[in-house]
């Protein structure tokens, strides 16, 4: 290369300003960086992704972070639903950006990886939209929550509730991944407990299908009386759908259905399914408060039970912070973890809860049914209340996940 | 009860049709893949996502404008078509002097921009598309319940693949056809206008993919993603098909729709994978595909 004054002087006026400026950064306060990790361009987009992003911020604005002294930076990222695309994201993050916190994680073979990785790098992972019980089980950490519902939960409520009201032999369409064989495990257990019985089931391959027929068809020559639906998102919907469209007989129970996925069937398909939410925007006047704030940001839509997660769980991180002090909080991801442990939980999504020693965030479970049309008031109005489950019954005993950490 | 390999005979019936009627989609869109190839030497990877615009256009059609299922069968692969003509015009004419590859590169590239586009503006949840009135209801066989709409998609998709067949093996608009991607050249110099007959035959294999979406729009919800999940299989079936093979990839695609359907029954684990088994026992045992004709 040619060297004119020209690019020596340049390179030289270019290569200390980063030093100087991290220098300069490094003097005020110190920086959280939160990375929420996420689909951004599949299955569960819609459930989570970009509105989760919003749910973050939305955090950090009623918290009044600048205010507090505090400053905080928000990473977001897409994972494709791989977990090896996941993992790597997360070990980036920690590693090279320096990211204290990832939330999120819809999906939950790409949630198990982050979760190993946050242990790994003693930082923190809180986890709203995956559902697999085995992150409060056997696979929990110290450095890892899971904040809005689990597959366990999913099932007793659910679950429960169809096998009182005579639905007592089952037949299962099942996700063939971490997600998919939890949920069908969980339910299993609740109905065979319950005296009922489990004629068969189908793994189909994940992602990648749309066609349901087949395992519809199947599961009508079962002769089960139930058809537990153990996936989520756009599945779900293509599997009610064409249920309907093949006049199943069999009872749906929508193991996992989002407030997006019954947006998106319209309440003409969607009407009478029983599902169970740990959140509802229209559940109370603080759940509609925070969907009155959230909304506007989020194109109008209402939150998921997830994005409320992300929002109720970055601001107990925050004050969990304020508390113990943003240097302490980035040295110790394990330490963080504890002290949010005991420090009780209190927000407009959820309402007063705790979090126990596996690492499961307790809050009651409700289980809801669609709306007719015609009860339908206004926008989004799709749930009517049908029974709730205390927060002390709605989770899996502490004693019986095989949580390493409750045993020590 | 009738048993045929410890299935019950009924359920086997049904498993069959369900495996037809996922064949009349594979067979819809591999036909054309296999015009555009056959003509254009293009392997055209955006064809799941311009399947997707179909339906997508469809759902516009009704949402804005109140227009139906049935004129959106004719009108939504005509705009979807007459996009095709201009993406042939603008961008996949400059590649036809280069090898496969550039044009396989291209038409991915231009499908990941079109789903994150649709994506971007219209989530990934899916919208709603009902069934036409006419169409509603069921039809029970015996064995199985039967949509009454996925009879309507299998009857019309063999009339569409049928014909498209007819129109090039048989007639004297095909013949030109034919002749024009044996000997360009030749056919040119007896007063065809040979690039605009392959930007033509562009935008219907355009149209037919989105013929196709229209079809699925009642059946799947209306997706970004919905291309994507058929696009694999698809480029799978004009491979065991043989390249450019028309005949093959009908008789292929409806093929290995039964053949999918039958494993969803034996082994639903494998019923992605199944149609990638036997598309590596064709290229071991017969290279140019079950229909390909030899160089």
């Amino acid at each position: 290369m040619r060297l004119s004054r020209r690019t020596l002087l340049t390179t030289a006026a270019a290569l200390p300003t980063p030093g100087l400026f991290r220098h300069a950064r490094a003097q005020s306060a110190p920086t959280l960086k939160i990375g929420c990790l996420t689909d951004m361009s599949g299955p569960y987009k819609d459930l989570a992704g970009p509105n989760a992003v919003a749910a973050v911020h939305q955090a950090l604005e009623e918290y009044g972070v600048s205010g507090k002294g505090m400053a905080v930076e928000v990473l977001s990222a897409d994972h494709l639903n791989k977990p090896d695309v996941g993992s790597t994201v997360a070990r980036q993050w920690f590693d090279r950006d320096g990211v204290d916190l990832i939330v999120e994680v819809a999906n939950s073979g790409v949630a198990l990886a982050v979760a190993g990785v946050a242990k790994e790098k003693n930082k923190v992972y809180i986890n709203s939209g995956a559902a697999t019980s085995d992150l409060t089980g056997s696979a929990c950490n110290a450095n890892t929550i899971h904040w809005v519902y689990d597959t366990y939960m999913l099932a007793k409520s659910t679950g429960g509730a169809m096998v009182k009201n005579g639905g007592d032999s089952w037949f299962f369409i099942t996700a063939d991944y971490a997600f998919g064989k939890a949920l069908q495990r969980d339910t299993t257990d609740f109905v065979t407990s319950a005296g009922g019985k489990v004629l068969g089931s189908v793994a189909y391959p994940f992602p990648g299908t749309s066609d349901f027929s087949s395992y519809l068809i199947q599961a009508q020559a079962s002769g089960a009386k139930v058809l537990g639906i153990a996936n989520a998102g756009a599945d779900t919907i293509n599997t009610i759908k064409q249920a309907k469209e093949f006049g199943i007989k069999l009872r749906l129970a929508g193991l996992l259905l989002f407030l997006t996925d019954i947006h998106s069937l319209g309440l003409d398909v969607a009407q009478g399914i029983v599902l169970t939410d740990s959140f509802y925007w229209d559940m109370n006047d603080r759940a509609r408060a925070f969907s009155g704030r959230l909304s506007p940001k989020i194109g109008g839509a209402k939150p998921t039970m997830v994005q409320a997660g992300v929002y109720s769980s970055v601001l107990h991180y925050l004050k969990t912070a304020s508390a113990m002090g943003v240097d302490k909080i980035k040295l110790d991801g394990a330490a963080t973890v504890a002290e949010m442990k005991k420090i009780p939980t209190d927000d407009d999504c959820f309402g007063p809860g705790s979090i126990r020693a596996d690492g499961r965030k307790l809050h009651p479970a409700y289980l809801w049914e669609v709306k007719k049309p015609a009860e339908s008031k206004a926008p989004w109005d799709y749930y009517k209340l049908v029974a709730t489950t205390p927060a002390d019954q709605a989770f899996r005993p502490l004693d019986k996940g095989g949580c390493p950490l409750v045993r020590s | 009860m009738m048993m045929i390999f410890g299935i019950p005979g009924p359920l086997l019936f049904g498993q069959l049709l369900l495996g037809l009627i996922n064949g009349a989609f594979y067979a819809m869109l591999s036909l054309g893949l296999a015009i555009i190839f056959g003509m254009l030497n293009i392997i055209n990877f955006a064809h799941g996502a311009l399947f997707m615009m179909g339906a997508f256009v469809a759902w516009m059609l009704l949402d804005s404008f109140g227009i139906g299922y049935f004129p959106s069968l004719i009108l939504a692969p005509l705009i979807v078509g007459i996009f095709g003509v201009i993406l042939e015009r603008t961008i996949i004419s400059r590649l036809y002097k280069l090898d496969h590859l550039y044009g396989l590169l291209l038409t991915f590239g231009l499908s990941l921009v079109i789903e994150g586009l649709f994506r971007n503006a219209y989530g990934s949840s899916g919208l709603p598309y009902r069934i036409p009135d006419i169409l509603q209801g069921a039809t029970d066989l015996g064995f199985m319940y039967m949509p009454n709409y996925r009879g309507w998609v299998v009857l019309v998709a063999l009339v569409v693949c049928f014909s498209t067949w007819a129109i090039i093996e048989k007639t004297s608009l095909g013949a030109t056809l034919r002749a024009a991607t044996e000997n360009a050249p030749l056919v040119q110099a007896f007063g065809v206008n040979v690039p605009r007959v392959v930007t033509l035959t562009y935008g219907a294999g355009v149209a037919l993919a989105a013929f196709a979406g229209v079809l699925a729009a009642p059946i799947y919800s209306v997706n970004p993603n919905m291309g994507s999940n058929f696009i694999n299989t698809v480029f799978a079936v004009v491979v065991i098909g043989g390249m450019g093979s028309i005949l093959g990839s009908i008789v292929t695609g409806f093929g290995l729709g039964v053949v999918e359907g039958l494993t969803k029954v034996f082994y639903p684990q494998a019923s992605a994978t199944v149609v990638f088994l036997v598309m590596i026992i064709v290229l071991l045992t017969r290279p140019r595909g079950l229909f390909g004709r030899a160089a």
